[in-house]
């Protein structure tokens, strides 16, 4: 590891990064990745992404901000971050958060109780850069200058940095390792949150610098608000692959299947993270078969963004979420249908039922639900008939961090699984003290250059750890075990870890949604809905 | 004479000899007189401070929901594991339950045990108890007297045996807080200036007002302790205080302490140490926030407010002028998308 990093440091005119992290510097996994030589090797930056790029952070690069190429092009750039600056403080331009963010920057006692609940904090092996206060620390300190405009008392109060291009591009970058899981706001003592620090800092440098990630801007939510969905799916291609869909999962199950699209007045709309169709078709395929058998008049919608729960805006963009959110709404206006329910996606989630709760008035305030209470009501109601026999086998389950901590959903999944996996165990902790799988805030969709070998050793790392350690017991070969993620994006994460582990081939851990487990123990479907092949 | 109550002796008549006793052991009536004006000086920038800081906050925008869980104002069962109303299906049809027993224990159990520090940070509670603890109590002492003094029970006239009893009460209260705050901050900035944690979060500010505390209530401890014969006892000091009479003595170093803790009570407020009142806001304001959007309600209002700010964001995909209402900007796509 790199010496300790001073604040001071992030003003370094050179580009050369702050840290470099070795593998015997991060937190020991346990058996069978317990050891250094056992860990892969990282990934290096090309040459050509450092000359171009910068880079000046860490050991990868995760936004490709383009050097500037004159020191004016550089000031121009600072002077754009301090027009944002104001803006994230102002009520006219950033209502949504000012009040939690002005306590945020007026609060924080440097205590660090938030760094020791950061999983990519002591996953780096306690590196300072990835410290909760630190990125915050270095906003805290732009604040009392340069938008309120202290002097030498408040430098002393405040403490002190030098604003320049360098600092702005790590800055950038900084915002980025973090997943906003807000773990460490549940343990502030004053209620400071440090996720919320990560979250103002993408949007300023989204909203008034327009720089952000491609693959949650261009290909995530600018794709989904022109074509409809972020896979690229229009409203055609994503029908004709749903009927693929039914047709497959008919003949698997034995039960024939029919999703039905653009009804009016239906009980309930659905909206699928449209990641599902394309990835895990099983997923949708499970949501039909148990919708249908269980007699729900529901439909989905091929309105423009309606059959893409995503709301990639959520992570670093309020003008880009309203957007989204708005599509979501109308769409179900338009339908006329009495509540949304959204699939398995965790961020959709929180975007549509909770944060966009305050945005949604009058005929568009459609009710919203998670999928989990109706799938708990469905599983224990007795309509179906179930054969947990068919689900022994080890099971975990990972607790998105936008269902749970954020949004309070614990308890449905988990009398889902009771009752229909005799082998369910928690992993620790777990409920609203999990810890995030590593992709959230978009990493699972962001694969450009290196960036997999930081989300993979690094803010995976914990998720990682609690895995292992929920299939000690079991960890030969010998026994499948399922991993249960029932949200998408974090099903992304652990689809690119496990495989980079190699944990599906050596250890048989395989992973999935919470349908698929549902559909597995359907009496009446023939068995073997889980295929156990690695996809 | 003076009378002993307990194990601390507490004067009762004032019989000083003013000026027999110069420098460290008790004052003429200058020092009183800048004690008293430190006193009312302090306490009102300290309540301005605080009505301050709350009026900032309170007058910002609705903000979304921002909500963590667990909600201690949920219902008994789902609070207990962090569970909310969306663990229904057509949760909008039902009551939102309000817990307040729930929210106050919780508040009870985070104000005087410092929960979340002791649940997540156990190293740093330690001396963060006693210093809080400590606090509390020079609160409660200082609180005691007040009122006794406001309400005449310290009047001349008054039962002195009452005054005696609340004296001494009032000075085993206290000096037991201005230790405990005087331990918990030396173990505090030992912590501040020797763990690499806090490098790069500590402030020149920092050391300065753990130092600012030890020093003001080393000096009111110490000041009261070593008090010579004939200095002021805490009764008769406040009933002083409220009838600004400069004729009660008190030593220099109990005088110099109280003139540091009044310059600490006001400077407090404008420092994050006001997170007593931050505190309101981020827990009851965001953290337990899960106030549904209904119709009707004041959250509608205040919702159209917000929809209506014209933001003036300067990236091109925003589509913003500073004309366009957040609400106009939602309800179109981005400019390049039109296009």
């Amino acid at each position: 590891m790199s010496g300790r990093v001073r604040l001071r440091d992030v003003s370094r005119p050179d580009r050369e990064p702050l840290v470099h992290l070795e593998n015997a510097d991060l937190m020991a996994l346990p058996d069978p990745l317990d050891g250094v030589e056992k860990d892969h090797a990282w990934a290096s930056l090309s040459e050509q992404v450092k000359s171009k790029c910068e880079c000046g952070l860490d050991d990868t690069c995760a936004v490709n901000i383009p050097k500037p190429k004159t020191r004016e092009e550089e000031e121009q750039l600072v002077a754009r971050f301090l027009t944002g600056l104001d803006k994230l403080f102002d009520k006219q331009n950033n209502w949504g958060f000012l009040q939690p963010l002005l306590l945020t920057m007026e609060h924080c006692t440097g205590c660090q109780t938030c760094a020791k609940a950061c999983h990519i904090f002591e996953a780096s092996g306690e590196n300072e850069i990835y410290r909760p206060t630190f990125r915050a620390e270095i906003l805290r300190r732009l604040y009392f200058k340069h938008v309120k405009h202290g002097g030498l008392l408040s430098a002393w109060q405040h403490g002190s940095i030098q604003l320049n291009w360098p600092l702005v591009a790590r800055l950038i970058e900084l915002a980025y390792r973090c997943n906003l899981c807000r773990r460490c706001a549940q343990s502030c003592p004053i209620g400071c949150d440090n996720g919320l620090v990560a979250h103002e800092l993408r949007k300023l440098f989204s909203q008034e610098m327009g720089i952000a990630p491609r693959e949650i801007h261009e290909n995530g939510s600018m794709l989904q608000l022109k074509v409809g969905s972020s896979t690229g799916m229009n409203a055609e291609i994503v029908k004709d692959n749903v009927a693929f869909i039914d047709e497959d999962i008919s003949e698997r199950t034995g039960i024939e299947i029919h999703t039905p699209w653009d009804v009016q007045g239906a009980d309930v709309l659905l909206i699928h993270n449209a990641g599902e169709i394309m990835a895990w078709p099983e997923n949708p395929g499970a949501f039909a078969l148990i919708l249908t058998m269980a007699g729900v008049n529901w439909t989905m919608s091929s309105e423009l963004a309606a059959y893409d729960a995503i709301n990639y805006g959520l992570w670093y963009d309020d003008a880009q979420f309203s957007r989204v959110a708005l599509k979501h709404a109308e769409a179900a206006k338009n339908l006329g249908v009495k509540r949304i329910v959204i699939g398995e996606c965790g961020h959709a989630h929180k975007a549509l039922c909770v944060i966009a709760d305050r945005m949604l008035a009058g005929d568009l305030n459609i009710p919203r639900e998670s999928y989990l209470p109706l799938l708990r009501d469905i599983v224990l109601g007795g309509k179906i008939k179930f054969d947990r026999g068919r689900n022994d086998f080890p099971v975990t389950l990972h607790d998105p961090c936008n269902m749970v901590r954020l949004m309070g959903v614990v308890e449905p999944q988990r009398e889902i699984l009771r009752a229909l996996s005799p082998q369910f165990r928690e992993m620790e902790p777990h409920g609203v003290n999990n810890y995030c799988c590593g992709g959230g805030s978009g990493f699972a969709i962001m694969s450009g250059n290196n960036f997999p070998d930081w989300r993979f050793h690094v803010s995976g790392r914990k998720k990682l750890e609690q895995i292992l350690r929920a299939f000690e017991d079991c960890l030969g070969p010998e026994t499948p075990k399922y991993l249960c993620a029932p949200c998408s994006n974090c099903k992304g994460q652990f689809r690119d870890m496990i495989s980079y582990y190699d944990l599906w081939q050596k250890n048989r851990i395989l992973y999935g949604g919470l349908v698929e487990l549902v559909v597995n123990a359907m009496a009446d479907v023939k068995p073997g809905f889980i295929e156990w092949e690695w996809r | 004479m003076p009378e002993t109550c307990g194990l601390l002796r507490v004067e009762i008549a004032n019989e000083g000899n003013a000026g027999a006793f110069p420098g460290l052991l008790f004052t003429k009536g200058t020092m009183t007189a800048a004690t008293y004006i430190a006193i009312y000086a302090g306490l009102v920038l300290f309540l301005a401070g605080c009505l301050w800081r709350v009026w900032v906050y309170a007058r910002t925008p609705l903000h979304l929901r921002w909500e963590l869980y667990p909600l201690p104002h949920e219902h008994p069962y789902r609070a207990a594991y962090g569970g909310s109303y969306f663990e229904t299906q057509e949760w909008w049809r039902k009551p939102q339950i309000k817990n307040r027993r729930g929210e106050f224990l919780v508040m009870i159990e985070e104000i005087l045990f410092l929960k979340s520090l002791r649940e997540f940070n156990r190293k740093l509670w330690v001396p963060s108890f006693l210093f809080h603890s400590g606090l509390y109590l020079v609160i409660c002492a200082v609180g005691l007297t007040a009122v006794a003094a406001l309400a005449g029970v310290l009047a001349e006239k008054g039962s002195a045996v009452v005054a005696s009893e609340l004296g001494s009460v009032v000075v085993v209260v206290g000096i037991a807080g201005a230790v405990l705050i005087v331990t918990g901050a030396c173990l505090l900035l030992i912590r501040r200036s020797s763990d690499p944690a806090f490098k790069n979060s500590t402030k020149a500010a920092d050391i300065f007002n753990l130092l600012f505390f030890i020093a003001a209530f080393s000096l009111v401890a110490s000041g009261y302790l070593t008090r010579a014969a004939g200095a002021a006892s805490v009764s008769e000091f406040a009933h002083g205080v409220v009838h600004f009479d400069r004729g009660v003595k008190i030593g220099t170093v109990f005088g110099a302490g109280l003139i540091l803790a009044s310059a600490l009570a006001a400077y407090i407020p404008f420092t994050h140490m006001a997170h007593f009142i931050a505190k309101y806001f981020t827990w009851h304001a965001v953290r337990w926030d899960d106030r549904r959007n209904e119709p009707g309600r004041p959250l509608n209002t205040a919702m159209a407010t917000n929809l209506a700010y014209k933001p003036t964001w300067s990236a091109g995909h925003i589509g913003a002028d500073g004309k366009r209402s957040w609400a106009e900007i939602a309800a179109s796509a981005p400019p390049e998308i039109k296009k």
